[in-house]
């Protein structure tokens, strides 16, 4: 038996546990610096990079220009010659301008140049509706994403793993898509200190139970997590699982729960059609078919264009209600008087 | 008419006197290389050893022996899909370019690249690339890299990113162009203008179409060369990459040539104008050089054509590799998505379960 | 295309009742794909198809008895659809075939205008459907979802389960059709199959059913009030092997039997068993000491077979079930090697199976020797009729408790009659009687059982 001391946790934000950990990279590889747009001066739309240019300088902080599909492309060929470039682009609604950069040119390199060159390279970025941004600033793409190859996709939900995801994802060699969320950024969790490496491909499951799985990652999590422990009271014992990876997707860990519980809904902010849920049931469908007691049910957002006004606003995003309606349905119990 | 228009403009370099002959001689034997490949090729192609899109140098062999005659090993080299000749000029074998083609093992993207996506880590090629100004961003980004790496100076690396007439259009363009001038970085990106964007021509594609002119907005010199002529743009080439290596001043260059035959193989190009192509062939750099040469005394009229000859045999040699190639093995058909090996990494085929049921 | 024939699907299959269509008239068939479900004599069995095409023409009707060999469908390339009703039954359904098919020289729209033209006062639906040859598609109906019927061997009805109870229902040999969903829409659920589960095995003498009680209802009402009811397959088979059996010279050995320490040992044995979930019922333990018996008896565990006696290497004792179409004797294999629990999810499972039509040929096969309880109706005794070719059947009836002086009080022991009938040609009173005679005895030391 080896003496293993647990370390020692802060209770940190989400924000503050990205912030430290690019400060960390930064300090422990010299190939590491970080490109976007007022990431420097301005200290990051959502003060992610707070403090980093006094303390590393505009070289390894380096605001760009608006000039999404260059600079993008430019820490790609920064990669190419060994750097390890970590990019912001301020939200993911914006990521479309460079998308020829992400999918037609850093997901296909090492691939079609067969091992020649490997790109280091990490994209972070928000999703996410919610704070009235409208349509065009209220995007959940992620799944736009997800479907390449060659791209590894992770979207951790807590501060602990945007800690441990953020480090794996910067030391890895290939491009890695990293997905934060607005209305992440000021929860609150326990972080451990000292250096902490996620595995990418990985999901975890967050909430054992027997029940029911909900399957979700990012913001969702934190809603489904809400719902279980909601859920728990009135004695329905529900497992979540947290995704964190989007790229390669768990598919065991999802099909080894829905095994145990025969009911599994998925809880996503992205639109239903084609969102990751489709893939998610699919799975589910192949792999647990005949351990599955009712349909496997997604909980997505509406399929429109997400309105400015709040009351349509929030009518258009799932909600943990509507997450609760449904794993009821799911489970055949009609809902209770309490609810709502 | 397009062709017409396309008169040299006062910025042009002028050869410098006094080239030696080996030198000259060197640069004929890389020309007719090239056009023997790309001859070969179009015929391979029709022969349907070549697959997907095929688009060649024929027409631009001066434009690319210069190029090539300018860059330095420790250089970076960034294309655009007409990449064949560089590849060859850069060092690649005939074999392994050819095999590329082919689509074999032993090509230099190992067969997963094909015609447009030509790259070799060793001799710093750094890509064809197969979407339209593609290559751009990358291109600057590496001139980023070694502006991290490296101090300025005689010795330091730069980037020569090559792009074709109708790219100055695209954003990534402007974007890189932009950043590379903010910046600073070492890098010269080269427009080899052929006059035509497939079917194209540069007036009807580009409000500006003194295409080096578009150096200004970015605080960049910009600088018209004559395609056809082999030591002038392998000195002006030679002297962008020297600001860009020793002052890290990016430079914008435009090599004026023309493309012998349609945009790719099977574009048998019927937009152009016979007058277009009278002029086409009548500037077509190898037979001018040729007689040049001759002309000059450098190669006799039986040295020229030993030159050819050998350079067909080589070509030849090279088809024979080709053909004789393996195939990739499909049990590798995962092998190079990933670098770091990652948990779950999806390796179903077609028609095969995402995991065994439990 | 060659037509579609009524398979060979048991050895002693000679005839197969069509009992159901699963792809009708039109329908787009791929190799594999379930046609029709057929009645041997032992089993519902699949009818799979071995062309891909369009179900052109339905030549029996469902319910139609067809030998071996003859045509039932007809599959083609869609060219030559025929719907309407098939002949009834008898497989000399040739005619509308013949009718149908083009000559091989004529382009098929002459004959079809030939044939409209000749019969245009009765415009049969076969006609009509010559003449006018619709798209295909649209007579394609959507077609029946195959994998949930192989899963689920029910001959009736659409069912509404979740995989999950069908999965638990096959393992435990429940038939779905027989529990009332309480999920949504009706679904049948896991919890709708647990409790089924739970009941079965509060009442587990339900299982095993009377051989001779078949002779029942031939009875008692008039002439003019009696009704023919046609008989399945099973009972048509049921009923010829009985007839032979009886040409078999038998005699009958009983003995009572004191259960009470068997109840006992059931009990014991089900307390520790409850962890697992596993019950034993009396007839799993009656199951296990025959075949305990049987392996030291190996004369008893034979079969008279054309001048010889055929001694068998196996244990393997068949159970009567009575199923809605009439008795099953599913076999419970090696009983004499199997654990107690082991024989009582089995029987358990091919109980249910058998209920629900879903034994396989394999299952009912390769028995040695046959167990027949009635004691769960209450009958105290009965002889049971020999199950050909095996040399011996055991008919157990009802526990009853008789009255017996022990250290000189009087007390009530439970007991059972048991009968054992045997094959004479095989088996003579004395070698038989040494055989009951150790039953009794283990049934009465119950530990032996399990030894």
């Amino acid at each position: 038996m080896t003496d293993k001391v647990a370390p020692a946790t802060r209770t940190i934000t989400y924000r503050q546990a990205l912030n430290e950990t690019l400060r960390a990279e930064l300090e422990h590889d010299d190939k590491v610096f970080l490109i976007g747009e007022e990431i420097g001066v301005f200290e990051g739309s959502y003060k992610i990079t707070a403090g980093l240019l006094e303390d590393f300088g505009p070289e390894r902080v380096l605001d760009a220009p608006i000039a999404e599909e260059g600079f993008v492309g430019a820490a790609l060929g920064a990669a190419m010659l060994g750097m390890r470039p970590v990019v912001e682009i301020m939200t993911i609604n914006f990521s479309l301008i460079a998308i020829d950069q992400i999918v037609n040119h850093a997901a296909k390199m090492r691939s079609m140049f067969a091992g020649q060159v490997s790109i280091p390279l990490v994209i972070r970025m928000p999703g996410g509706g919610g704070q009235q941004l409208a349509a065009t600033h209220s995007q959940n793409l992620e799944v736009w994403y997800a479907h390449i190859p060659g791209l590894k996709v992770v979207a951790p939900s807590t501060p602990a793993d945007a800690k441990a995801l953020l480090t794996a994802a910067i030391r890895d060699d290939d491009p890695v898509i990293f997905l934060e969320n607005l209305s992440l950024y000021s929860t609150k969790g326990e972080v451990p200190d000292g250096e902490q490496v996620a595995e990418i491909g990985k999901a975890a499951v967050v909430k054992t139970g027997t029940d029911l799985t909900i399957v979700s990652y990012s913001r969702g999590t934190t809603t489904a997590l809400e719902v279980a422990h909601q859920l728990e009271a009135e004695g329905l014992s529900i497992e979540v699982v947290d995704l964190r990876s989007l790229r390669p997707l768990d598919r065991d860990t999802i099909c080894g729960s829905v095994r145990k519980t025969g009911h599994a809904v998925v809880f996503e902010d992205d639109w239903l059609s084609y969102g990751i849920g489709a893939e998610i049931s699919a799975t589910i469908g192949e792999g647990v078919f005949d351990f599955l007691d009712a349909p496997v049910r997604r909980v997505a957002a509406a399929e429109v264009p997400l309105p400015y006004a709040k009351s349509l606003e929030r009518t258009a995003l799932p909600s943990a209600a509507d997450l609760a309606r449904v794993v009821r349905d799911v489970l055949n119990i009609s809902s209770t008087p309490n609810d709502k | 008419m397009a062709a017409k228009a396309r008169t040299r403009s006062t910025a042009e370099v002028k050869t410098a006197g006094g080239e030696p002959a080996d030198s000259l001689r060197g640069f004929y034997e890389q020309m007719s290389l090239v056009r023997a490949f790309e001859l070969r090729s179009s015929e391979m192609y029709a022969r349907a050893k070549i697959g997907g899109y095929c688009h060649l140098n024929l027409g631009e062999e001066a434009t690319v022996v210069g190029l090539m005659a300018a860059i330095e090993a420790r250089d970076y080299l960034f294309t655009g899909y007409r990449d064949h000749g560089y590849a060859l000029l850069r060092g690649l074998s005939p074999e392994r370019v050819m095999a590329e083609l082919f689509g074999k093992v032993t090509g230099v993207s190992g067969g997963r690249g094909g015609s447009m996506h030509l790259f070799d880590q060793e001799t710093r090629l750094f890509g064809g690339y197969g979407i339209v100004g593609g290559q751009i961003p990358p291109a600057t980004g590496a001139a980023l890299a070694l502006k991290y790496q490296e101090s300025a100076g005689p010795d330091a690396a730069a980037v020569m990113c090559l792009l074709g007439d109708g790219t100055t259009n695209i954003g990534a363009f402007h974007e890189s162009l932009n950043l590379a001038g903010l910046w600073k970085l070492p890098i010269v990106y080269v427009i080899v203008n052929n006059g035509l964007g497939m079917g194209t021509t540069v007036e009807k594609a580009s409000a500006e179409p003194e295409l080096y002119k578009r150096a200004a907005s970015y605080r960049m010199p910009g600088v018209r060369v004559d395609g056809d002529d082999v030591l002038a743009v392998r000195d002006a080439a030679r002297d962008a990459l020297k600001q860009a290596r020793e002052t890290r001043q990016p430079v914008l260059l435009e090599v004026m040539c023309y493309r012998l035959r349609g945009h790719s193989v099977v574009d048998p190009a019927r937009y152009r104008s016979s007058e277009d192509t009278t002029i086409a062939q009548q500037s077509d750099p190898v037979p001018s050089f040729r007689t040049e040469l001759i002309t000059a005394g450098v190669l006799s009229e039986a040295d020229a054509a030993a030159i050819d000859e050998a350079a067909d045999a080589r070509v030849t040699e090279a088809v024979t590799f080709a053909e004789e190639s393996p195939e990739p093995d499909p049990k590798d058909l995962f092998a190079y998505v990933y670098a770091t090996a990652v948990a779950n990494a999806p390796s179903a085929l077609p028609g095969e379960p995402v995991m065994d049921a439990l | 295309m060659p037509d579609v024939i009524m398979p060979r699907l048991s050895d002693t299959m000679e005839e197969g009742e069509l009992s159901r269509w699963m792809k009708q008239v039109g329908d787009e068939i791929h190799k594999g794909d379930v046609l029709a479900e057929i009645e041997t004599d032992k089993a519902t069995m699949d009818l799979e198809a071995f062309d891909n095409g369009i179900l052109e023409q339905h030549l029996v009707a469902a319910g139609a008895l067809v030998p071996i060999g003859e045509p039932v469908a007809r599959i083609g390339d869609g060219s030559n659809i025929v719907t309407g009703d098939a002949a009834p039954a008898a497989p000399a359904v040739a005619a509308p075939a013949v009718v149908v098919a083009p000559p091989a020289d004529a382009p098929a729209p002459v004959v079809a205008a030939a044939a409209a033209a000749a019969a245009p006062a009765t415009p049969t639906p076969t006609g009509e459907l010559r003449t006018s040859p619709a798209p295909t598609g649209e007579l394609r109906t959507s077609p029946a979802p195959t994998g949930e019927l192989r899963t689920s061997p029910a001959p009736t009805g659409e069912l509404r389960t979740s995989p999950l109870a069908r999965k638990i229902g096959r393992e435990h040999g429940i038939d779905l059709h027989t529990l009332t969903g309480t999920g949504p829409q009706g679904r049948i659920t896991r919890t709708d199959v647990d409790s089924a589960i739970a009941k079965q095995q509060t009442a587990p003498a339900k299982a095993a059913a009377p051989a001779p009680v078949v002779a029942t209802s031939a009875a008692a009402s008039g002439a003019n009030e009696s009704v023919d009811v046609p008989v399945s397959r099973i009972r048509a088979v049921t009923a010829r092997r009985l007839t032979e059996s009886q040409a078999v010279p038998h005699f009958f050995l009983t003995s009572v039997v004191n259960v009470e320490r068997l109840v006992a040992f059931r009990a014991d044995v089900n307390e520790s068993l409850a962890a697992l979930g596993t019950k034993v019922s009396l007839n799993d333990l009656f199951v296990r000491a025959s075949a305990v018996a049987l392996r030291a008896h190996p004369e008893v565990n034979a079969s008279w077979g054309d001048g010889v006696i055929r001694r068998h290497q196996h244990v393997n004792v068949g159970v009567a079930v009575a199923t809605d179409d009439g008795l099953l004797v599913p076999v419970v294999a090696d009983a004499d090697q199997k654990p107690l629990g082991a024989i009582a999810v089995e029987t358990r499972a091919l109980a249910g199976l058998a209920r629900s039509g879903g034994l396989s040929l394999g299952q009912m096969t390769g028995g040695t020797f046959t167990i027949s309880n009635l004691g769960m109706f209450g009958i105290d005794s009965f002889t049971a009729v020999l199950n050909p070719p095996e040399a011996g059947i055991l008919a157990i009836g009802a526990a009853t408790d008789v009255p017996a002086v022990r250290d000189g009080i009087l007390v009530t022991v439970p007991t059972v009659k048991i009968t054992l009938t045997v094959d004479h040609r095989v088996l003579d009173g004395a070698v038989a009687a040494a055989f009951l005679r150790d039953l009794v005895a283990l049934l009465e030391e119950p530990l032996r059982i399990v030894l």
